[in-house]
């Protein structure tokens, strides 16, 4: 069946564009990222236009990060203290980013930097979380508890905060420059920023996996919404017939995810998503140095 | 019912070529507006006219003109990146053409290319800061197979068939991704490797309804339009999650 997009102003299948929501549901209620940095290129790769495409997808992330966010509220695995404090940088960072989005636009270049940082980024998190988690995997069958807690020169910041439910005293400067770096990557790769927020999370900040994936998801909420609303405004490029089409098979889905989440262990959940961030890494990388179909491409934003 | 108003519409540009003995040539669409709604995937349009007399028709479909930009790759340090660009003015958007049999049967190329029959002979500008570039001809060539691909400009011509000596019909075949505008369908008569007649009949390509409603709805109010994506995001959530958690 087939729905004409109002902004994308196109026509695709319903029931493609409901599975691929449904499908990176699923990973999004399973590892706490948005889910974006595979919806994205999915979308551009059936032919949706980029533009289109990447403020789309900040919509509907909105909406499988609220519905992931009450699953981990239930279960009282969200520190909002932290929430709060990487959100006041999250914010200042995606309006800086929407701002350089577009710029890099008007120099013709936003393409190719999408791709390039998301090469990079994918590759340096994927591989450290890889080795990780398979360490982690190792300690874990040799029963030797890993040590959590390494003291370095971050803990001898300044404005420290004690945020309870993760059981860390640390400075509040950490979690804000995480949430900044996190808002300029989430509005110019058009992503949630979990998957760089997860990490940071857990290897900088050193926070509980458990806590993880519901803070992460909390503070993607209105990162997202801070896109949604500056893309519409800026470049007028939000389907809502899509987003909501998405957010059907999305929201669905992340429930699916956060169930299954809870059953597995974190090592396992972070070997596999280390797995998937290489993959769209390497096809990426692929893309980038193999020679395309054709050397000419047509209109700004849409090099496919 | 279509068929019965397609016959009535056959019969009376039938009854006005009777009439108005003097025009050589009449034409009519079976409809004057192609109505984007959401279930719309693309149209078919039925065009059908009446000759006086003999003679070759050639129909052209002209969508809306805009300005194209072309991007070359090239590999720099192992990487494809987006290099030399040019911009062409005034393309048309959708660009199709129908005869009743191959054109290089009956018109010269001169003749062609004065009224922009067939790709090969569209004019397609380069606009001014690009004209003393060199290789124009591979980014010219780029376009319309871009626009191929796209499904926008004909990769073949179309058929125009006769029905008797004097009636002619011909579809017109619009893809799902056609833009927003005014089409301008021209309708030749060919005779002796001249044109002698040109009809020109005004088609439109409009959103209706609800795609018509959240596209005004996006550009006449967008900072209201980004708020209530949220909104509806956030409901959509809490929906979700709500009808789990009983579940």
């Amino acid at each position: 069946m087939q729905i004409y997009l109002p902004i994308a102003e196109m026509s695709v299948n319903i029931f493609l564009i409901l599975g691929m929501g449904g499908m990176v549901g699923v990973l999004s209620g399973l590892f706490g990222v948005g889910g974006g940095f595979l919806m994205t290129p999915l979308l551009i790769f059936i032919g949706i236009p980029p533009a289109v495409s990447v403020a789309t997808e900040a919509n509907q992330i909105v909406a499988s990060s609220v519905s992931g966010v009450l699953a981990h509220w239930r279960r009282a695995s969200v520190d909002f203290k932290m929430g709060m404090v990487l959100l006041v940088g999250g914010v200042a960072g995606s309006t800086f980013g929407v701002w350089l989005f577009t710029i890099l636009r008007g120099m013709g270049q936003i393409d190719l930097v999408i791709k390039i940082s998301y090469v990079a980024f994918l590759g340096i998190i994927g591989g450290l979380m890889f080795i990780e988690s398979a360490r982690a995997m190792v300690r874990s069958k040799r029963k030797t508890p890993a040590k959590r807690h390494h003291h370095t020169w971050m803990h001898g910041l300044p404005f420290k905060m004690r945020f309870r439910r993760s059981r860390l005293y640390v400075s509040a400067l950490l979690p804000l420059a995480i949430g900044v770096v996190v808002g300029v990557l989430a509005a110019i790769m058009g992503v949630g920023g979990g998957f760089v927020m997860v990490p940071a999370m857990i290897y900088i900040l050193g926070m509980p996996t458990a806590v993880v994936v519901g803070t992460s998801l909390f503070q993607i909420i209105f990162v997202t919404a801070n896109v949604t609303v500056l893309q519409a405004v800026n470049n007028q490029t939000v389907d809502i017939l899509l987003a909501m089409l998405l957010m059907i098979g999305g929201v669905i889905g992340a429930q699916i995810g956060a169930r299954a989440g809870a059953k597995l262990k974190s090592e396992q959940l972070r070997i596999l998503l280390a797995l998937m961030v290489i993959g769209v890494c390497a096809k990426l990388a692929y893309d980038l140095v193999s020679m395309p179909q054709d050397l000419f491409s047509l209109g700004g934003l849409a090099a496919h | 019912m279509g068929v019965l108003r397609t016959c009535l519409a056959v019969f009376m540009v039938l009854a006005a070529a009777s009439q108005a003995s003097a025009k050589e040539l009449v034409v009519d669409l079976s409809k004057s507006v192609v109505a984007i709604t959401t279930s719309f995937s693309g149209s078919e349009l039925l065009l059908f006219g009446a000759t006086e007399g003999k003679g070759d028709v050639i129909v052209v479909v002209r969508g809306p003109l805009r300005n194209e930009i072309i991007r070359r790759k090239e590999k720099i340090a192992g990487i494809w990146v987006n290099q030399e660009e040019m911009v062409f003015e005034q393309v048309p958007s959708f660009y199709a053409v129908a005869s009743n049999r191959p054109m290089d049967e009956f018109l010269s190329s001169k003749i062609r290319s004065t009224y922009q029959i067939g790709i090969d002979y569209l004019d397609l500008n380069l606009s001014e800061e690009y004209r003393a570039a060199s290789g124009a001809e591979n980014f010219r060539r780029a376009l319309i197979r871009n626009k191929q691909k796209q499904g926008l400009y004909g990769r073949k011509p179309g058929d125009v068939i006769f029905l008797g000596n004097r009636l002619f019909r011909s579809q017109l075949i619009f893809p799902a991704n056609v833009a927003v505008g005014s089409y301008g369908v021209d309708v030749f008569l060919v005779r002796d490797g001249a044109v002698t007649s040109v009809e020109t009949t005004l088609l439109t390509v409009r959103k209706f309804g609800f795609e018509a409603s959240v596209f005004n709805f996006a550009h006449r109010n967008s900072l209201a339009y980004g708020i209530f994506a949220v909104l509806i995001a956030a409901f959509a959530g809490w929906l979700a999650g709500a009808i789990f958690r009983k579940a």
